[in-house]
């Protein structure tokens, strides 16, 4: 055994014991960051599971026409039926389920036992067949949104009343109406078909979808052509000097200033200067495609960049002009990866709020955006909004928003994985 | 070529030519084989001996599985996954893949140059000084100092060097970079240095002082090296081995390799008539 | 007659004047004895392009100024309008819009000032349609015309387009350049207006933060204080935090990834970790706010009881929130944590795999390899992916807004409450207000030094990188 040998020997343990260290360090970061991944998708997963079903409250109403406040005659108006009271009909019914109920202040509980939109219900209802008038029928209404919690189990029965947004009351209601056979819980179906409202109970993604369903138009058919004309000059024409270099710098530096600041820009500059309307999906698609621009060019010229040289030149031989090669043969090559560069970009654009917050699409709206000019919100900043929301049902309605965001990423990132295994397959 | 190959299998047993005596026996292989992928055999049993203080040269048509068998004195082919080294490597009489020997210990006495200089972005002097300190060779800077400047001169390279020791080891030239490499090897004084073309990527004037140092080297180390130069090899080696297609076609005394071929391969490889 | 209509007829007629052009080279090409200079398709080419360009710009520039010059004429029109302050009218002309753009409204009834006021807007913008429908489709025909004629069989046609082409790519790559003038247009002037009120000073260096100016009288604070340190020191103290967990769960992580792992679990943990990456900084947020938030708070109060019945006097002392800056920076931390292993990835499979043989033969094990030699060669790049990584921490807002408080507190206790510039920015500026109080122009003035600092951060990381990147290629 050789003097060297002897020497490295004598420590050598210690240094595999560093290794094994710096290995199980290794494995210990990787897990922790996954373990995180899974703890937050759970977390959000297990709090959007209440909003697949709301609980409804059968109820006798009466359509007697003096509870809607209607003179006693064989035809009415649509109008008039459009106008009549149909709150009332609710409130006699819940009077008359629970006779006991004669404060002033518990009377007024007790009509907020069923939401405020199952007037509409019952609106519609008459509007569609106005010979209901005068009978009585039995109809399940949705409830409010606290009465629902509870019922859900979300609302600890036993903690003290003081902290409970469901009092005693109101527990024992829930519970004779439960003896009764008259509460069901049935699927949600608001969560798809309405808009925002500041009632969970009533409120539904589909506005915030449509809303980003037009700002997202608007951002790929500006940043899609925008970026990739961007990325050809400056792969393929763009001459070696000062500005070129300077617009380089430019473009990487734009895809690393913070959102917010484009947010800042679309206030100061297009809102303000242009006057583009507020909260509409225009101007929110201009400020994400400038955001997603720097995206689509990078991605871009990395693509372009992989058209193997052999292939110009090729084509160059052959006659044709600069032009030509890149229309008929570098952009064909090069389209898998400008394709996944740009979902990528989009993808990041559809999960992006802070800006939007700066040009007024944090405003509540509860109205299905009609156009491009409609004041709207988009899905993520929907969330934001019912995030910020005291109620408790908001969080699931937030959770269950930011699943289906989750779902729109997750689909969007997947067509681009499997572009890119395409396209390296091909190769 | 079905031909050349009943040849080989024929021919392997009897190629050791003058046999080397025991005690001068540095590295042993027997019946060595090397696969990729499972099925890929890059190796086909490799049988021979390289001496004590001698310089062995690797030669034959490039893809013929020299590299490969070298780094496998070593143990360089445990970092390739998919590596699978089968058959007796005897570094003095101890096979290097039993397990009371460790390949940190089998590195550090079979040191490596390779092809392409690679000194590591450091300063001359923390080239030199990586592995002492890494082993732990030394107790204190005087000591370092000391082997620093005694593998630079054994390299050849103090005299350059002595002045600048705090510039990056890559603001070298070519072949000062692959002295560096060497001193570095030295550095920790192992019993081989095994050389994979270290002059390929050199111009003649930088190959002549390797070849130089190489043979100054000799006496205190034994020395493998991969060439892709027959004259490299006839210039500085004792004994020579021919391989073709991964398999050992004849190993013997240089001169009689280069005089006196056994095989006609080799003949003709060395006469020039492909390779 | 509407702007979708004009664009489908603007369409049709570039079409036709592509035919058209296109089908008279081909006559020129079969009937004379001159050859014609380039392909038939791209004197039509030319001469859509030059058809379509100047009525399109003319269709733009009218269309983005047609509503504010309306709106102008309305004003002008009608005198009960004038005597209104800027946002008062701002909500009238709003409310006119929407008058006229519904059918709900009964426009015959002209007894309201918006009524009038919405009639009168109605008609303007039919014939602000009708002017425009003429002036772009009669100037499409008069630059087709010109062209048709100046065209010749020895145009360069083909050269000409490419030219074209050229150009409108260049004036593609110059939106990055207009995009960053934009930005630097929008938060310098108004930093400016807010700089002539509060003196620059203050603003830097004076440490209370408190935007509230009173709208009724005697309300506290109506001075307003607009000391940014607070926020300068929480949005460091946030971003240290981030930066604490994700550099080195990224930086291990990616060597392990890049040299231990074998390759399957590699092709299964890389595109797991990037999820993380791509969920909406709404989402950490959210789980930063609502589940994070609370439970380190919990924690902290549970050890806090268990400190105080073991008479540890400092810790009685101690604020424990639950929109922590421990929380906040945790969470930012973890989803930071993809970015630099994507960076620290890229760095490390850039030192050339000669440089790591060489280690590994001198005997060194792989860790040592790695510390020894991979990160010293690598520094520069990591160094530039961090600072990257840095400038992102600075600028993320969701996280912060969501989870972190408004409170501007100057305090080194992670446990505390701490409020950023990002916070402050939206806080100030998603509120009714006016456009140009001082609490609006602080607003952009902290825009202009988040700006300033992130390019300062992204310049520098970015030079880095790249000088980097050059050593080894």
């Amino acid at each position: 055994m050789s003097n060297t040998t002897k020497l490295v020997s004598a420590n050598l343990k210690k240094r595999y014991a560093k290794e094994r260290r710096f290995k199980f360090y290794g494995i210990f970061s990787i897990t922790l960051s996954l373990t995180f991944l899974l703890f937050l998708l759970f977390d959000i997963v297990s709090k959007c599971l209440p909003v697949f079903t709301q609980s409804y409250v059968e109820l006798d109403i009466d359509f007697a026409p003096k509870y809607l406040n209607l003179e006693e005659k064989s035809s009415y108006s649509k109008e008039e039926l459009f106008n009549a009271n149909y709150q009332k009909l609710i409130n006699n019914s819940l009077y008359k389920l629970f006779p006991e109920v004669k404060a002033r202040k518990q009377k007024r509980i007790l009509r907020k036992f069923v939401s405020s939109g199952a007037q509409y219900k019952l609106r519609d209802l008459v509007i569609d067949n106005p010979k209901i008038i005068g009978d009585t029928k039995s109809i399940w209404l949705l409830t409010d949104d606290d009465i629902d919690s509870f019922i859900k189990g979300l609302i600890d029965e036993n903690a003290p009343e003081s902290e409970r947004r469901v009092k005693d009351f109101q527990i024992n209601w829930i519970k004779s109406l439960q003896a009764k056979d008259k509460i069901d819980s049935k699927l949600n179906i608001n969560f798809l078909t309405n808009s925002d409202s500041r009632e969970p109970e009533q409120a539904g993604i589909l506005g915030a979808l449509k809303g980003s369903f037009y700002t997202m138009l608007i951002t790929l058919l500006l940043s899609f052509p925008i970026g990739v004309g961007a990325a050809i000059y400056l792969e393929e024409f763009a001459p070696k000097n000062y500005w070129i270099d300077i617009i380089e710098v430019n473009i990487n530096n734009l895809a690393a200033v913070p959102s917010i600041v484009f947010g800042i820009l679309g206030l100061a500059i297009y809102i303000n200067f242009f006057g583009i309307p507020r909260s509409a999906p225009i101007a929110g698609g201009l400020v994400l495609s400038l955001m997603t621009l720097p995206v689509i060019i990078i991605s871009t010229r990395v693509a372009i960049k992989s058209v193997p040289p052999s292939i110009r030149e090729a084509a160059l031989g052959l006659g044709a002009s600069k032009m030509q090669v890149i229309t008929h043969h570098v952009i064909p090559l090069a389209m898998p990866g400008i394709l996944t560069g740009s979902i990528i970009g989009m993808a990041q654009a559809l999960g992006e709020s802070a800006p939007l917050l700066m040009i007024g699409m944090v405003a509540f709206v509860a109205d299905v955006p009609q156009s491009f000019f409609d004041p709207a919100t988009v899905l993520p900043v929907q969330i934001f909004i019912w995030a910020d929301s005291p109620e408790r049902a908001f969080i699931a309605l937030t959770s269950a928003a930011i699943v289906v965001l989750l779902v729109f990423l997750f689909l969007m990132n997947l067509s681009a994985i499997i572009l890119r295994k395409k396209f390296e397959n091909k190769q | 070529m079905k031909d050349i190959k009943q040849n080989l299998t024929q021919e392997l047993d009897q190629t050791s030519g003058n046999p080397l005596l025991e005690e001068n026996i540095k590295i042993s292989c027997r019946k060595v084989n090397v696969y990729y992928h499972k099925n890929v055999q890059s190796i086909f049993n490799v049988s021979f001996d390289i001496a004590k203080n001698q310089i062995m040269a690797m030669i034959g048509p490039s893809g013929c599985g020299k590299s490969t068998l070298l780094r496998c004195f070593n143990r360089m082919n445990d970092m390739i996954e998919e590596c699978v080294v089968d058959g007796d490597i005897k570094l003095d009489g101890e096979n290097i893949h039993s397990k009371n020997i460790d390949p940190v210990i089998l590195r550090a006495s079979v040191g490596m140059v390779f092809q392409k200089p690679n000194p590591f972005p450091k300063s001359i002097y923390d080239n030199v000084a990586y592995g002492p300190k890494l082993h732990g060779l030394v107790r204190n800077s005087s000591e370092l100092d000391d082997i620093v400047e005694e593998s630079l001169t054994k390299a050849g390279l103090w005299k350059e060097t002595k002045d600048c020791l705090s510039k990056a080891g890559t603001s070298l030239s070519g072949g000062q970079q692959q002295r560096l490499c060497i001193a570095r090897t030295i550095a920790i004084k192992p019993e081989v240095i095994l050389m994979d073309e270290p002059t390929s990527a050199l111009d003649p004037i930088a190959t002549a002082t390797i070849e130089e140092l190489m043979y100054e080297l000799k006496s205190s180390y034994t020395i493998a090296v991969v060439t892709h130069s027959m004259q490299q090899a006839a210039r500085i080696s004792d004994r020579t081995a021919y391989f073709h297609l991964g398999r050992l076609v004849e190993v013997n005394d240089t001169n009689t390799v280069f005089t006196n071929p056994v095989h006609e391969l080799t003949e003709n490889y060395i006469t020039g008539r492909f390779g | 007659m509407n702007n979708l209509d004009l664009t489908i007829i603007l369409c049709i007629s570039v079409l036709a004047a592509f035919l058209l052009a296109q089908r008279r080279a081909k006559l020129w090409h079969t009937s004379s004895t001159t050859n014609i200079h380039s392909l038939p398709s791209y004197y039509g080419y030319l001469t859509a392009i030059w058809t379509l360009m100047p009525a399109l710009t003319i269709f733009i520039i009218w269309s983005i100024f047609e509503l504010n010059a309306i709106s102008g004429i309305i004003v002008s029109k009608i005198q009960e309008l004038q005597i209104l302050d800027k946002e008062s009218l701002e909500l009238t002309l709003n409310k006119i819009y929407n008058i006229a753009n519904s059918d709900f409204y009964n426009l015959n009834d002209s007894s309201s000032i918006n009524n009038q006021a919405a009639n009168l807007f109605i008609e303007y913008k039919n014939n602000s349609l009708i002017l425009k429908c003429i002036s772009v489709i009669s100037i499409a025909i008069l630059s087709f015309l010109v062209v048709y004629f100046f065209i010749t069989p020895n145009t360069k046609a083909r050269n000409k387009v490419e030219k074209l082409i050229t150009y409108l790519l260049l004036s593609c790559a110059l939106i990055a350049i207009l995009t960053t003038i934009g930005i630097i247009v929008s938060v310098l002037f108004e930093s400016l207006e807010f700089f002539s009120q509060i003196s620059i000073f203050e603003f830097l260096f004076s440490t209370n933060w408190s935007p509230q100016i009173a709208i009724r009288e005697g309300q506290t604070g109506n001075s307003g204080a607009f000391g940014a340190v607070p926020l300068f020191w929480g949005t460091v103290f946030i971003s240290f935090i981030a930066m604490l967990v994700a550099a080195p769960l990224g930086l291990i992580s990616a060597i392990y990834l890049a040299k231990y792992a074998t390759p399957k679990f590699r092709s299964i943990a890389k595109p797991l970790l990037e999820i993380l990456a791509g969920i909406p900084t709404v989402v950490y947020g959210f789980f930063a706010a609502l589940t994070i938030g609370p439970a380190i708070r919990d924690f902290c109060v549970f050890l806090k009881e268990l400190g105080i019945s073991l008479d540890i006097e400092i810790i009685a002392n101690i604020t424990i929130s639950t929109e922590s800056a421990l929380a906040v920076g945790l969470v930012m931390g973890t989803m930071i944590v993809p970015f630099i292993l994507s960076i620290s990835d890229d760095v490390i499979s850039t030192v050339p795999n000669s440089i790591v043989d060489g280690s590994i033969a001198m005997g060194a094990t792989k860790s040592e390899t790695v510390w020894r030699v991979i990160i010293p060669a690598a520094l520069p790049g990591i160094v530039g992916g961090f600072l990257l990584a840095i400038s992102r921490a600075i600028g993320e807002t969701m996280i912060v807004l969501m989870a972190a408080g408004v409170a501007a507190n100057l305090t080194a206790n992670p446990l505390d409450t701490v409020t950023t510039i990002t916070t402050q920015i939206v806080v100030l500026l998603t509120g009714d207000q006016e456009f140009d109080n001082v609490k609006t122009l602080a607003a952009f003035a902290l825009g202009l030094s988040l700006f300033v600092t992130t390019l300062i951060i992204n310049v520098i990381a970015l030079y880095i990188v790249r000088k980097y990147r050059e050593q080894y290629e």
